[in-house]
């Protein structure tokens, strides 16, 4: 294999570490219609795929019920009947209580959600007077009638049409169940019982087990929502469309449109959503390489041989990060505002005259943010590279100084590459963190100066202009767009450093 | 032998360098915590100042706190939403982080690839939704600490990573030895794994406590403007608007000290398994 080596191959073997990922990025930049092509070939063998796998499916019911007794004929109608008839009570009786209480719900509930979901001829909130007698006199009341409320609409009916998937899913279940028990007492073998299933939940089926609640929780309180809030990207729903009072209503791509409709100069939505968009990765490529950088400083000045006190240096550093982050932050934002500590003692010894706008003004406020964002981060940078750094075989170290390489030759040539191979995933998730930092911009600077339309300000991130638009603005809609940005743009860096850096390997790996 | 004293003499030189920026760097970092603690005893006023050192000494910011705001129901508040969320998080990762770890089943790289996405959304996108669920049930406003534990622990699944990161090091060989004599799955979790993961639960139990003494974003929508259903971060966040600042100030100050404090100790004695889980999840990412 080795004389096999390719002329590109060999190109990459002289090229230094910096170069090679320059030279990984062009190559991934060129492969990049290669990789549409195979994409889009993926995308149609697993369309190809999944229709056969519903064939098949379809298929097996059908051949499940031409090759079933009686019993298994009933279970297609009456869901469970078969396990019962077998002896399998606990199933059965499983199967069946949920095929009743599915029916109910959708008879008596499902059905009108899910009809209500096209948000047409909806009950409007009304005032009604009332002519009310009391005591003789006629009193003239109002009384709100309230409608139908959008929210609870798209709640339920997104809830409905998920029950109505499990059904079809447990359905299917039961019809597997039926063929594998006929299959099992035709090659004259025992079922098993209600005891036997309880037992294999603690053991073959353990996974169950564990996996239950946190799922669970995860579909409801995550899933679902997220659901929820691309659903109200399409629609209108905003302060002067708030339900029950006033509902909201589909808009298809309306607010995509706008987020994508440039040139009317600076006070668009567009504009503002672009100028954050690019804050946003500075914010996140300097906050992550600077204390990236500086953590492995530190981390190297105190594990060197020869420091004394290496415990107290890394205890000092530890110990901010024990201290919850709302409170230093606070004090810190407080302590360089235009009242606070540094301004007024700077003015009070005379040495300024008026206060410098730290907070105030755009390009300071955004240098001080990453600033004191590195003296948030780097303890806790310091922490996980000094970890990294001890795992370095010091052989290396010692085969280096024997070929006369200088420390600055050996942070370069052995350090740095090592860390990086080793910390590449944590760098990413870091930086995708950094995009969504919340804590920091917010306590520190509030987005503050407030100089752009929407009100945005230039220290806002994406995520915080979010939480502005939501809590103070109300204006949900755009909340919501701007939420599926950002999950556009973090999948999409994800999906290309996943790419072209060598060292995201798979999971076993460290096994 | 003058190459050795050359040698030597760098080295000096290089040290004291070192020497002087861990100083100067350890002044920096510890240096707001130093002016809090100071101003926390200022007695003269409530306001900021430009200098640090007060000119008379007093406990009276403590006293007051305790005393005359309703900083006592928040740290209440606070502490218990800690505690369950200690526990409940700790068990939901733990189960989890055990089935993806050491459980091999179907569906389990989807499972997997599904988090991996739905951790790409921002994680508040969902707090209108989560308000109007919670507001339903009652657990907004004065309800809101309730509320609070079900929002943290619910879908606290998804930060499985570092636990996973930590039993994915135990030897395979360990589950089936124990499977061979003939141990349910449950017993080998609880009997062979669970006592060997000490280190990563206590790191989580640490993380999870800490976690909601700095929520400030789901804390503040969901009790949003009722004072009893803060939590320390909105309620301390409150005194430093614009009106209410300059009678607050050192208030502020010695409600930091008093969540600072505790919180710190319990840190520094656990230290040793925080840095172990850090490093660990940081390495396996």
């Amino acid at each position: 294999m080795a004389d096999k080596i390719t002329a590109k191959e060999q190109k990459y073997l002289h090229y230094s570490k910096p170069m090679r990922l320059l030279f990984s990025i062009w190559n991934f930049i060129l492969d990049i219609p290669n990789k549409l092509w195979r994409l889009i070939c993926s995308i149609g063998r697993a369309f190809k795929n999944f229709g056969l796998a519903v064939a098949n499916e379809f298929l097996d019911i059908f051949l499940t019920f031409k090759n079933g007794d009686w019993k298994t004929r009933v279970s297609f109608v009456v869901m469970g009947f078969g396990s019962i008839a077998r002896g399998q009570i606990m199933r059965g009786i499983l199967f069946f209580l949920f095929e009743v209480v599915f029916i109910v719900y959708t008879a008596v509930w499902g059905v009108a959600w899910i009809a209500k979901l096209s948000f047409t001829n909806l009950a409007v909130t009304t005032t009604q007077k009332t002519i009310e007698t009391i005591a003789g006199i006629d009193y003239e009341v109002d009384t709100v009638v309230y409608g139908d409320n959008n929210l609870q609409i798209m709640i339920y009916g997104v809830l409905s049409i998920l029950f109505v998937f499990c059904f079809i899913y447990t359905w299917r279940l039961n019809i597997k169940q039926n063929k594998e028990a006929q299959a099992i007492l035709a090659k004259g073998k025992k079922l098993k019982s209600g005891k036997d299933d309880l037992k294999s939940l603690v053991d073959d089926q353990f996974h169950k087990t564990v996996l239950a609640l946190p799922v669970l929780g995860i579909v409801i309180f995550t899933v679902i929502p997220i659901v929820l809030m691309i659903m109200i990207a399409f629609t209108n729903y905003d302060y002067n469309h708030t339900p029950p009072t006033n509902l909201f209503e589909w808009v298809g791509w309306d607010n995509f449109n706008e987020l994508f409709t440039w040139g009317n100069g600076t006070s668009t939505f567009s504009a503002t959503f672009g100028e954050l968009l690019s804050w946003t990765l500075i914010w996140a490529f300097f906050a992550t390489f600077s204390n990236y950088f500086l953590g492995m400083f530190v981390a190297m000045m105190i594990n060197k041989k020869g420091i004394m006190l290496k415990k107290l240096w890394r205890g000092i550093l530890v110990l901010t990060i024990a201290i919850p982050q709302f409170i230093s932050l606070l004090y810190v934002s407080k302590m360089f505002s235009d009242e606070g500590l540094i301004n007024r003692f700077l003015i009070g010894n005379g040495i300024i005259e008026t206060a410098i706008p730290f907070w105030t003004d755009a390009t300071m406020a955004r240098v001080m943010v990453i600033l004191v964002n590195i003296w948030v981060g780097v303890p806790y940078l310091m922490l996980i590279t000094t970890g990294v750094l001890m795992n370095i075989p010091s052989d290396l170290y010692e085969s280096a100084r024997i070929d006369g390489a200088n420390p600055v030759q050996q942070y370069f040539k052995i350090t740095l590459p090592y860390m990086f191979f080793v910390t590449g995933p944590y760098l990413l998730t870091s930086f995708t963190g950094n995009m969504n930092n919340f804590n920091v911009i917010y306590l520190l600077t509030g987005g503050a100066p407030y100089t752009l339309s929407n009100s945005a300000g230039k220290t806002d991130l994406l995520i915080t202009w979010l939480y502005r638009l939501t809590v103070t603005n109300n204006d949900y809609k755009l909340a919501a767009v701007i939420g599926v940005m950002v999950f556009i743009v973090v999948a999409v860096i994800s999906l290309i450093v996943y790419n072209v850096m060598p060292s995201m390997k798979n999971e076993e790996d460290f096994q | 032998m003058k190459k050795a004293s050359s040698i030597k003499r760098n080295r000096i030189l290089s040290n004291t360098a070192i020497y002087i920026i861990l100083v100067v760097m350890s002044i920096i970092w510890l240096i707001p915590f130093v002016f809090i603690l100071l101003q926390s005893f200022r007695g003269e006023t409530h306001a900021q100042v430009g200098y640090i050192l007060p000119k008379e000494w007093s406990i009276n910011n403590y006293v007051e706190l305790f005393t005359e705001t309703s900083f006592l129901k928040w740290y209440a508040n606070t502490l218990i939403c800690a505690c369950c969320n200690a526990v409940l998080q700790t068990m939901m990762v733990m189960m989890m982080a055990y089935a993806l770890s050491r459980l091999r089943f179907k569906g389990r790289k989807f499972l997997m690839n599904a988090m991996l996405i739905l951790g790409m959304f921002p994680g508040f996108l969902t707090m209108i939704i989560l308000y109007y669920i919670l507001k339903s049930m009652g657990l907004t406003q004065e309800g809101a600490v309730p509320g609070l534990i079900l929002v943290y622990f619910a879908s606290s699944g998804m930060g499985y990573y570092v636990f996973k990161g930590f039993l994915d090091t135990i030897p395979k060989s360990l589950d089936e030895a124990a499977r061979v004599d003939g141990a349910t799955r449950f017993q080998v979790m609880r009997k062979v794994i669970l006592p060997l993961s000490k280190p990563i639960v206590i790191y989580t139990v640490l993380t999870a406590f800490m976690a909601p003494w700095a929520d400030y974003i789901f804390a503040s929508y969901i009790a949003f403007g009722t004072s009893s259903g803060y939590n320390v971060a909105v309620g301390l966040y409150s005194w430093l608007t614009k009106d209410m600042i300059t009678s607050h100030f050192t208030l502020f100050c010695a409600g930091g000290v008093c969540i600072a404090v505790p919180i710190t100790i319990l840190f520094m004695c656990l230290q040793k398994y925080y840095v172990e889980g850090v490093t660990g999840g940081a390495v396996k990412g």
